[in-house]
């Protein structure tokens, strides 16, 4: 019989009832082919229980994990964009009558480009990094336990992404810096509220990035099983290019959307 | 009940769920290190839910008795009308979030989620373990608010701005407040994370066969409750960091430029509105209803399916009329604004989406009706309260519509009949869901069956009582008793003795609610009385066709599913007077050879 029962085969198939006898005799014998390269019993993944069906089940649902998730932080900054609208078009009317509409739109400071830079660069260098985790030869020879070879690839590009997050951090504090002394604080405005929000919420997710992949810098030389090791990797790895995509819209917002 | 057969009577004694592997005959309790096994943490937050359920009940049934007897004192302490209002508060929040959403999504998914999919485990346990303990944590948080200087929180479980958003506003706005909010903030990240696991489980753990076309309606209503999740608490999360940076920040998101509160006039920029918090609010506060009560709805389908030995007709329409209520549940929040200054073309526009969802809502509701036309279902517990549910659901949902006119809704919006309508179709529906899930896979945690006998005594009592306290509340709403009113006499004028006419109702009511809550001590007893002296039940009790009653895989051979859900051969003549044979979802497979 076929090893692999994916859900469509399984409805497709002749129905068999082992207890009526039906044990498949009198039919074409099966095609049993072996994924895996061996020949032996038991080294088919497909024939194991879930949860042993070899190195990337854990890791496929991590990772949809992760993007489930991502969806819902999108809902997170689809709801301060919706509050940023509403606000900016918001206003009163004074004692004689006028329309008032306080939204003051500030200068963003010059260092969030340069800090957009480092986000995108630092976007390139964490997928250096996971791309370095899944090099076959590398993953196999660890795996054999024949040295470190993808530590020694990944570790300086998590090193090089985990400096980049924390520049932008630090250029995102001197921009706040830059304003303040500019006199433009967080109750100022209304799009100052915004500015200073986004900014630090955004912030937030980045500093939770980079607890991610210092786990996963930690993580590369202490966790023992390989497939941990790729999920951490992997797992932060799309978050921070997550987060590099929504800072990507949400700078617009702030530059343009003022 | 069928006689054990040798592979049930070896499952009965090992509670709870089946593992595929002999390798380890200790029960999942008893296992060391097994704190991100799904059955623990199942119980945990069906744990924290009875916590809540046992406090949210007291506050109310404290409201019941303020409200017709406000002079006097409960325990030697007499409730201030702020008290009151507390009281309102905590109840609301906790019965909604901690009892309505854990207990059937996070409570019931982790119990059978993985059972009925034929899977060991739950797809990311860590992540299901994390969930559970800051859920744990936000419960901790929540009824800590009723204990600080500046008194429980109040705001109802809504918390409009302005008050909400000014400490200073009054009592109840205080630390209070910020630990409300600081609770809901933590309980959207817990959800959140087991909405993920739910979600991740489905896509991929499914076993062989078990295609999404053949799924139990229950994991359906468990999926679209996730996606509903997810999609949902982060906008509620994006308002409450909103709401604190107005609380303490001195932003402007929710309240106008200039406000006067106790005597003191104060300035700040800005130009917002509490509209705009309703908007953020309703958007996740009405698919939240549907998060508490579509596994209710999922799990009264399997029911009836299962006790009047029927297949559930148009089954990809029942999957379909899940969705859709899930997706038109998103379009609907703003006719919970009709009377709070909404722009009156929108409400219009939220008019036509909420008569919408009854479509779907009736397809439902028909289709229960179809399965239980001519036939002779067997009465046991969880039949009952499936029949309950349709009941209450269908008599707390033919109020919707009414509700879903704006102009309508503006007469009884802060009347009774509102108070009426949500108990009914989701308060009591959800809990007639809940109980009936504990009833169903009782056997399938502890190995015993709940007492029959008790457990109908409950029901019934429950159904008359719960009648009882909440149909009379549509005639006083009527009456136009209004909401969150502390005291209903010692108004002055025509507008008190309207008010004043309503109290004999009320008293009628208040007794009703008092019984309703002593009559669930039986179901404590039972419960209490059947985990440790019940009947043993057979490995599959209720000739289930879901694959969470499957006996232990054999050795060397593979669990498939074969087809859907509810599949009996009747196997007398007449086809409705006959017991059927079940035909399970399971088959074993020999795997490989």
């Amino acid at each position: 019989m076929p090893a692999i029962l994916h859900p469509n085969e399984v409805e497709q198939r002749p129905k068999r009832r082992y207890d009526e006898g039906d044990t498949g005799g009198g039919r074409l014998p099966p095609v049993d082919p072996k994924h895996t390269g061996g020949g032996g019993d038991n080294d088919n993944w497909n024939n194991q229980p879930q949860g042993s069906r070899g190195p990337r089940e854990r890791l496929l649902r991590y990772r949809l994990g992760v993007f489930f998730a991502l969806g819902g932080d999108l809902m997170f900054f689809i709801a301060l964009v919706s509050a940023f609208f509403v606000s900016k078009h918001s206003g009163h009317f004074d004692a004689s009558a006028r329309w008032i509409n306080p939204w003051l739109p500030i200068e963003i400071p010059a260092i969030l480009w340069l800090n957009s830079a480092f986000l995108l660069f630092s976007s390139l260098t964490v997928e250096f990094a996971r791309r370095a985790m899944f090099h076959d030869i590398d993953v196999l020879e660890e795996w054999l336990g024949l040295g470190h070879p993808t530590r020694k690839r990944v570790l300086p590009w998590l090193g090089a992404s985990i400096f980049l997050g924390g520049l932008f951090i630090w250029g995102q504090l001197l921009a706040w810096s830059q304003l303040r002394l500019q006199r433009a604080s967080f109750a100022d405005n209304p799009s100052t509220h915004f500015f200073y929000l986004i900014t630090g919420v955004h912030g937030v997710h980045l500093v939770l990035g980079i607890v991610f992949l210092i786990a996963a810098f930690i993580g590369m030389r202490t966790i023992r099983s390989v497939e941990s090791r790729q999920i951490l990797v992997d797992c932060s790895a799309w978050y921070w290019h997550s987060m590099g995509v929504f800072w990507v819209f949400l700078f617009a917002l702030l530059v343009y959307g003022q | 009940m069928t006689p054990p057969s040798p592979l049930t009577s070896r499952r009965a004694a090992k509670p709870p769920g089946r593992s595929s592997s002999t390798a380890n005959p200790a029960p999942a309790w008893r296992r060391p290190l097994a704190w991100t096994d799904h059955h623990y943490l199942a119980l945990g937050y069906l744990g924290l839910s009875f916590i809540a359920v046992a406090v949210g009940t007291l506050l109310s049934l404290a409201m019941r008795i303020h409200r017709v007897w406000p002079t006097g004192s409960l325990l030697g302490a007499s409730v201030s009308p702020e008290q009151y209002l507390a009281l309102v508060t905590m109840h609301g929040t906790l019965m909604i979030f901690f009892v309505l959403t854990v207990a059937p999504q996070s409570g019931f998914a982790n119990l059978v989620l993985p059972g009925q999919l034929g899977s060991k485990d739950m797809a990311l346990p860590l992540v299901n373990a994390t969930g559970f303990w800051i859920t744990a944590l936000a419960l901790m948080i929540m009824l800590a608010a009723f204990f600080v200087p500046a008194g429980a929180p109040i705001g109802g479980w809504s918390a409009y701005p302005p008050l909400s958003a000014m400490p200073a506003a009054g009592p109840g706005q205080g630390s209070g407040m910020d630990l409300w909010l600081a609770s809901l903030a933590i309980f959207c990240i817990g959800s959140t994370l087991g909405a993920v696991n739910t979600v991740v489980t489905v896509a991929r753990c499914r076993c062989p066969g078990l295609t999404y076309g053949r799924l139990p309606l229950t994991v359906w209503s468990w999926l679209t409750a996730a996606l509903l999740t997810i999609l949902v608490f982060s906008v509620l999360f994006a308002a409450i960091i909103l709401l604190s940076c107005d609380r303490h920040l001195g932003t402007a998101f929710f309240v106008p430029s200039t406000q006067w509160v106790n005597g003191v006039v104060t300035h700040r920029s800005g130009d917002g509105s509490p509209l705009l918090w309703l908007h953020l609010f309703w958007f996740f506060g009405h698919p939240e209803v549907y998060i508490a009560v579509l596994p209710g709805m999922g799990l009264v389908s399997m029911l009836l399916g299962n006790f009047t030995r029927r297949r559930i007709p148009g089954y990809r329409m029942m999957i379909a009329t899940t969705m859709l209520i899930g997706g038109l549940g998103i379009l609907v929040w703003g006719h919970h604004m009709f009377v709070a200054g909404l722009n009156p073309f929108a409400g219009t526009a939220f008019e036509l989406t909420t008569m919408a969802i009854a479509l779907p809502s009736a397809a439902k509701v028909l289709n229960w009706l179809v399965i239980l036309w001519r036939s002779r279902p067997r009465f046991d517990t969880p039949m009952l309260w499936a029949l309950g549910f349709v009941s209450v659901f269908v008599c707390g949902g033919l109020s919707g519509p009414i509700l879903a006119q704006p102009a309508l809704d503006a007469y009884l919006h802060n009347t009774f009949f509102v108070v009426a309508h949500f108990h009914l179709i989701m308060a009591m529906a959800a809990i007639f869901g809940i109980f009936a899930g504990i009833a169903y896979w009782f056997p399938l945690i502890t190995g015993r069956a709940l007492h029959e006998r008790l457990g109908k005594i409950h029901f019934w009592w429950t159904l008359f009582f719960a009648y009882s306290t909440f149909l009379p509340m549509h005639l006083t709403g009527l009456a136009g008793e209004p909401r969150h009113y502390a005291q209903l006499d010692g108004i002055a004028g025509t507008a008190g003795a309207l008010v004043r006419s309503t109290l004999p109702l009320e008293r009628h009511i208040t007794v009703s609610a008092i019984l309703l809550g002593l009559g669930q001590l039986l179901w404590i007893v039972n419960v209490l009385h059947s985990w440790t002296r019940g009947t043993p039940a057979s490995g599959n009790p209720w000739n289930a066709t879901t694959i969470e009653w499957a006996p232990e895989t054999p050795a060397g051979c593979t669990l498939v599913c074969e087809h859907e859900p509810c599949h009996y051969e009747q196997i007398s003549a007449s086809p409705i007077t006959g017991d059927a044979k079940p035909h399970p979802q399971w088959a074993f497979e020999v795997s490989a050879e």
